[in-house]
């Protein structure tokens, strides 16, 4: 476990915790802690139980053994310092809805009771999407909108509720390189003006590593977290997997895990 | 009897039949819990479940009159099992084409042998199918009118939560909202509204009320209130004109109903994006 070297308290700590089902284990023995105002990206193959990380903060599943906190405490649903962007592609093409009503009810929609358009509830859902830049947005249909646009709405619908941790499930999956870095800089500005700690799913970590305060390597039932270049190495990988890994760097600095593939990293002595 | 040149004449001498007088009040409460619910089974793609309960209902309706009680009763029972269950089996059970057909049509069959094992006539089978609005009974009134507050309450507490849910289950799931729930509640809001609905339109013909009506306003607003307010005025709009020139022509109610609102959907599918379109340039600034 991560010692606190700072006087900040951390956000979540992880301890020893072993995520799935008895007899279905995604991955075991995961410690881990994030601090306050760290961007975090959670990289890993497909299946290897990263949005079961999320699930786990959100208080949707139980860890099988050993403890997370958030604020010291367990995770448990509807927690509004918790803002959430599930992983999704596509917003049904026959959803004529305005943008500023999805973000008004991720203010609001928990709450029983019919009430019509409060001010100040509107004023937040507004607030929310200026700070994405999104404020022109508010009145077009959600089926009206480009996958970046989406992602912003999205991301506003996040951080309506002023949360302290931003969950972002592969945010950038739906996007091209250009609209992809546009939105990491955009979390990364909310992540360094609000001071709020952000989870990201990613399938390719090179977009985000100009920004990245630590990274979560989730495969083959392991969890490798700290800071990327501590992480991202040959010798960190290899020793963890049990696998020959290799991290290869190019003249950018953009990196390539080569070794660990889907399902199949322990046949590759 | 035929149209006269004045209108309030008209409706005066039609509202002088009680029939007519029972024929509205039902119609009108209907046409605005069906407005209402209608936005929801169009907003969660859930228009065949919609159907599937209507089909339902129909045994109940048979049932109903096999054993010599109002068919209301029936339809409230069948429908509501049949909407708690389907949700029950699982919490995408309402998305089950072949699921959903096949007890659709075990249903029907059910139905059938009720008003078979009745009369051997086909008139009860004949009004549960296609409606029956103008033969509707003061006691018919009572129960609509009872299921009616009832339904609307309901839809006002739970309005927000399961707008939210409806649009964006995951987070409304992360944000502690019971999915199970809130889908029992909506298959049992169908449940109720379909019942009363049927009165009016009959099993085969529920989407005109249920569905169609929201699909309009749908297409035409895009804040979720504003959806169901013009909803309500659409369905409530073909069900008077329909009772309205049915009083006048020997023609069926929920031909009128039907059409009436067919009419409207093809206006605003086709006629609307080409107006919207055009005027882009103005509403861009």
């Amino acid at each position: 476990m991560a010692v606190p070297t700072s006087a900040q308290p951390e956000i979540v700590t992880g301890e020893k915790v072993v995520a799935g089902y008895p007899g279905k284990i995604v991955w075991r023995d995961a410690s881990f802690s994030f601090d306050r105002g760290e961007l975090v990206a959670i990289i890993g193959p497909n299946g290897a139980g990263k949005t079961t990380l999320f699930r786990l903060l959100l208080g949707l599943q139980q860890p099988v053994s050993g403890t997370i906190k958030i604020f010291n405490e367990t995770p448990k649903r509807g927690n509004s310092r918790i803002g959430y962007v599930p992983q999704r592609h596509v917003i049904d093409s026959e959803t004529n809805v305005e943008c500023l009503e999805l973000v008004h009810l991720a203010y609001c929609g928990h709450k029983w009771g019919f009430h019509l358009s409060a001010k100040s509830e509107r004023k937040a859902a507004l607030t929310a999407l200026e700070a994405v830049g999104a404020a022109e947005l508010a009145p077009q249909p959600l089926n009206a909108l480009s996958g970046g646009e989406l992602q912003r709405i999205f991301l506003a619908e996040a951080l309506v509720s002023n949360p302290d941790i931003l969950l972002l499930d592969e945010p950038l999956s739906s996007l091209d390189i250009r609209r992809a870095k546009e939105l990491v800089q955009l979390v990364d500005g909310v992540v360094r003006s609000r001071n709020v700690t952000a989870l990201l799913v990613a399938h390719d970590i090179n977009p985000l590593l100009p920004y990245l305060d630590k990274v979560v390597y989730v495969a083959n039932e392991k969890v490798a977290t700290g800071k990327p270049q501590d992480v991202l190495t040959s010798e960190r990988l290899s020793a963890l997997y049990d696998v020959h890994v290799e991290v290869i760097r190019d003249s950018r600095g953009n990196v390539a895990i080569i070794g660990i593939e889907d399902h199949h990293g322990d046949e590759r002595q | 009897m035929s149209f006269s040149a004045n209108l309030f004449i008209d409706l005066e001498q039609m509202l002088q039949y009680q029939f007519m007088q029972h024929a509205f009040e039902a119609g009108t409460l209907v046409a605005i819990v069906a407005g209402i619910v209608g936005y929801f089974v169009v907003l969660r793609r859930s228009s065949f479940a919609a159907h599937a309960l209507s089909h339902i209902g129909f045994a109940g309706a048979a049932g109903a009159v096999l054993v010599g009680v109002s068919p209301i009763l029936g339809l409230l029972l069948f429908t509501s099992v049949g909407g708690v269950g389907m949700t029950v089996l699982g919490p995408r059970a309402s998305h089950r084409d072949v699921q959903i057909g096949t007890v659709l049509a075990f249903m029907l069959g059910l139905g059938v042998l009720f008003i078979s094992l009745y009369t051997g006539y086909a008139t009860e089978a004949y009004s549960i199918l296609f409606g029956e609005i103008l033969g509707i009974s003061s006691f018919d009134v009572l129960v609509t009118a009872i299921f009616a507050v009832a339904i609307l309450c309901a839809v006002a507490f739970v309005f927000r939560p399961l707008l939210f849910a409806s649009l964006d289950e995951d987070v409304a799931e992360a944000k502690g909202l019971h999915m199970h729930m809130l889908g029992i509640v909506f298959m049992l809001l169908v449940a109720l509204a379909t019942s009363i609905a049927v009165q009016v339109v009959g099993v085969l013909l529920i989407f005109s009320l249920m569905v169609t009506p929201a699909a309009i306003a749908e297409q035409l607003e895009k804040r979720p209130w504003r959806v169901v307010v013009l909803s309500v005025i659409i369905s409530l709009a073909v069900t008077w004109s329909g009772l309205f020139v049915a009083f006048y022509e020997p023609y069926p109610v929920s031909f009128f109903i039907t059409t009436f609102v067919f009419v409207l959907y093809l206006l605003v599918k086709f006629i609307h994006p080409r107006m919207k379109s055009a005027s882009v340039p103005f509403l861009a600034k």
